[in-house]
């Protein structure tokens, strides 16, 4: 994938997490791996943290994203949930994306918070990582 | 298998494999094999490379999805090793052709559809529906909190209950689902592994108020939890723990529910997690070496207790390597049983296998479109010689499915088995060159990987290194990139793709579960006798600590008394401590 110099010099990190009792961890795998090969720092949380844990690992790691998995139907819960500690733990400009099995009506209510992407199975790689790099750029470099 | 590395069988048995296909057979007639080879090669030379230069086709590699090359026709010459004793009879040592003589013609495969959400009381509405339109076997799907072994009222099922299954916290819940559906007339598959153990002690109790003995309940638990660390990752102990569960149910069962499958030996999870289908095979193979392994440390004998192993598989949309991969399948489980295990007995030497389309083949976009991929998939499955079959709903890539999709998925099945005509003849596709070189490949690979986990240290070191699971997920990445580059494709989503909006109705599952079972576990803890629940779940707590003890027994004593799942779990919780697999990056 063609990338600018300006994001060559700098790495962005990325915490791939499944924040709940989900152990559905193909479609968070492959991404943390298709993160990887896009030149991405790669943090996987492992299976079955809270969202507590997911938002502490976070801010713990630093990172620049945080990619939310889940497709056991929790989104609406948990997605929400992580999002609002990490605003509270100090987290507020860490970029959140999601994605999994998310139903069209739950959209509006996901991105009002700030929680983009909502990815489903199939969606390519190159729309996921450029989304993320759009997100990044834009609001963590303001570039 | 299970727990040694290095025994020479797996090794040797690999290379015996590779070395016998090289050998010539009598099937065939040598001087024919030989004109066939000629013949090829002239065809090949001339008129098929004429023209594939005209049409180079557009289509994918020819390789199978597991990444097998494949040639552009097959002959006598690709199966010249074969011997007719290899393929046989069906109902007959190696069981290739299946393993009833006769097979659809009897009986057709169980038409068995997997529910189950919200309450116990939607999920008992839905099972009386299925056995009102035909269906002959019940089949339940449980939700996470279920699956972890938590009650709904856990912090950690807040959100969850009853939205990928029905909810289950104490015997009270059993009890409604099963409410009106008499336990000696029918047989129900539970898709449950970490608590497998309580909701058989469960299952037992409702069949008890029933008036229905336990040695008469016919039914299945999953409680394949090596397929857990490899590809599920629904656990709430250590491997270690997990196993000497499976091994008292192995034991208790064995003794008191002689009709109760309690291991369905599963590759479906692993393929939906992304394996090949070789992976599937061989690992799934493996975790039933595995189980066989554990029974015998148990002291019981491979004949109590193989009959009363069955196999889960998935089928998905690679035709014919699918075919190949349950015929396959068959014959290495009856083989290395004989050869490595001693087995005479026919009856253990029987792979007998549920079969489910593959969830993961489904496109949200276009959900029609997933009408067609599941009978296509059921039709290999068919092929393959089924015992039982669960066809997916369309609309599954969305949301728990509808009536209207479980009922077109279940009449999909009804069309292949009485419009085909499809079950008159036995394993119809035995004798094709291709399929059956397929089989055999596919059979290489397997006993290849076979000797690949014993030398990784057995299969209880590679699940705890993540070996198992990096192999599938580097297949997994390796699919969705080809999807990506357009090498495979997906049709409606790298290919003929429009925009989507959502265009079918879907079940919704709301909180009114949650309150609804929340409220029921109150009550049940309001009415029960609190001392005698305490004093059980002490006695089970011993059980637990003693490793030469059965905690079934204590078990059913704890369940029938409503100890809660998450009290029986929790106790294991305390017990056993928490188990947090090896990184998989």
């Amino acid at each position: 994938m063609a990338r600018k110099a300006t994001a060559l010099q700098r790495k962005i990190r990325i915490l791939v997490a499944k924040p709940g009792l989900d152990g559905h961890d193909r479609g968070a795998l492959v991404l943390a791996r298709a993160f990887r090969d896009a030149g991405m720092e790669v943090i996987y949380s492992g299976l079955l943290p809270s969202p507590e844990q997911v938002a502490q690992m976070a801010i713990d790691e630093d990172v620049d994203v945080v990619a939310l998995s889940l497709l056991n139907g929790a989104h609406m819960t948990a997605f929400p949930k992580v999002k609002k500690l990490l605003d509270k733990l100090g987290g507020k400009d860490v970029v959140v994306v999601g994605g999994g099995i998310i139903p069209e009506e739950d959209k509006p209510r996901l991105l009002k918070l700030g929680i983009t992407g909502l990815y489903g199975p199939g969606s390519s790689f190159e729309d996921i990582v450029e989304h993320v790099r759009g997100r990044v750029r834009k609001e963590r470099w303001k570039e | 298998m299970l727990r040694d590395a290095g025994d020479a069988y797996w090794r040797k048995k690999a290379k015996s494999v590779v070395e016998r296909r090289a050998k010539k057979g009598t099937l065939y007639e040598r001087k024919a094999v030989e004109r066939a080879r000629e013949g090829l090669r002239q065809w090949q030379d001339t008129l098929y490379a004429e023209w594939a230069e005209k049409s180079p086709g557009a289509g994918r590699d020819p390789q199978t999805a597991s990444g097998i090359p494949l040639k552009p026709l097959y002959t006598p010459d690709d199966v010249a090793n074969s011997e007719y004793s290899d393929q046989g009879f069906p109902g007959v040592y190696p069981f290739l052709r299946g393993v009833y003589p006769n097979m659809y013609r009897g009986r057709t495969w169980t038409m068995r559809m997997f529910s189950g959400f919200g309450t116990p009381e939607d999920t008992n509405k839905r099972l009386k529906l299925l056995l009102d339109h035909g269906e002959t076997g019940l089949s339940i799907a449980f939700d996470m909190p279920t699956l972890y072994g938590y009650d709904c009222d856990s912090e950690r099922a807040h959100g969850e209950v009853g939205r990928c299954g029905v909810n289950v916290s104490s015997l009270k819940d059993m009890e409604v689902i099963f409410d009106g559906i008499p336990l000696g007339e029918v047989s129900t598959s539970m898709t449950i592994n970490a608590p497998a153990t309580v909701l058989t002690c469960m299952y037992a109790g409702v069949g008890k108020r029933q008036g229905v003995p336990a040695s008469q309940l016919r039914g299945t638990v999953q409680a394949d939890m090596l397929k857990e660390y490899i590809a599920q990752k629904e656990w709430a102990y250590p491997p270690e723990a997990h196993l000497r569960l499976v091994r008292d149910l192995m034991v208790f069962a064995t003794k008191e529910m002689p009709l109760w499958n309690y291991i369905s030996i599963s590759g479906y999870h692993i393929r939906e997690a992304g394996s090949s289908a070789v992976q599937e095979l061989a690992f799934t193979l493996a975790d039933g070496f595995g189980y066989i392994e554990l029974g015998l440390e148990a002291g019981l004998k491979v004949e109590q207790f193989a009959p009363r192993l069955s196999f889960f598989f998935n089928s998905t949309m690679d035709f014919f390597e699918e075919i190949a991969k349950f015929r396959a399948a068959r014959r290495v489980w009856a083989t290395v049983l004989r050869e490595k295990y001693g087995v005479t007995d026919k009856r253990s030497l029987l792979m007998r296998f549920h079969t489910q389309t593959s969830g993961a083949s489904l496109t949200w976009q276009q959900p029609l479109n997933n009408v067609v991929r599941t009978a296509i998939e059921a039709l290999a499955a068919v092929l393959g010689g089924t015992q039982s079959l669960h066809t997916n709903s369309y609309d599954e890539a969305w949301a728990l499915p509808t009536e209207q999709a479980v009922e077109v998925a279940l009449r999909t099945q009804q069309i292949i088995a009485e419009e085909t005509g499809l079950p008159s003849v036995i394993d119809p596709l035995g004798g094709s060159y291709y399929v059956e070189w397929l089989t055999e490949q596919m059979e290489e690979e397997a006993y290849k990987y076979f000797d690949r986990i014993e030398a990784a240290g057995g299969l209880l070191k590679a699940v705890k290194t993540g070996y198992l699971q990096r192999e599938i997920a580097e297949n997994s990445y390796r699919l969705s990139k080809r999807v990506e580059q357009g090498k495979d494709s997906v049709v409606g989503v790298n290919k003929y793709s429009k925009p989507e909006k959502e265009p079918i109705d879907t079940l919704k599952i709301d909180f009114k579960a949650q309150r609804a079972q929340t409220k029921r576990l109150a009550a049940v803890k309001r009415e029960r006798d609190e001392a005698k629940v305490r004093a059980a779940l002490a006695k089970m707590e011993k059980a637990f600590e003693n490793e030469d003890a059965n905690s079934m027994y204590p078990m059913l004593d704890a369940v029938t008394k409503y100890a809660t799942l998450g009290e029986v779990m929790g106790v294991g919780r305390r017990v056993w401590g928490s188990y947090k697999e090896p990184m998989l990056l």
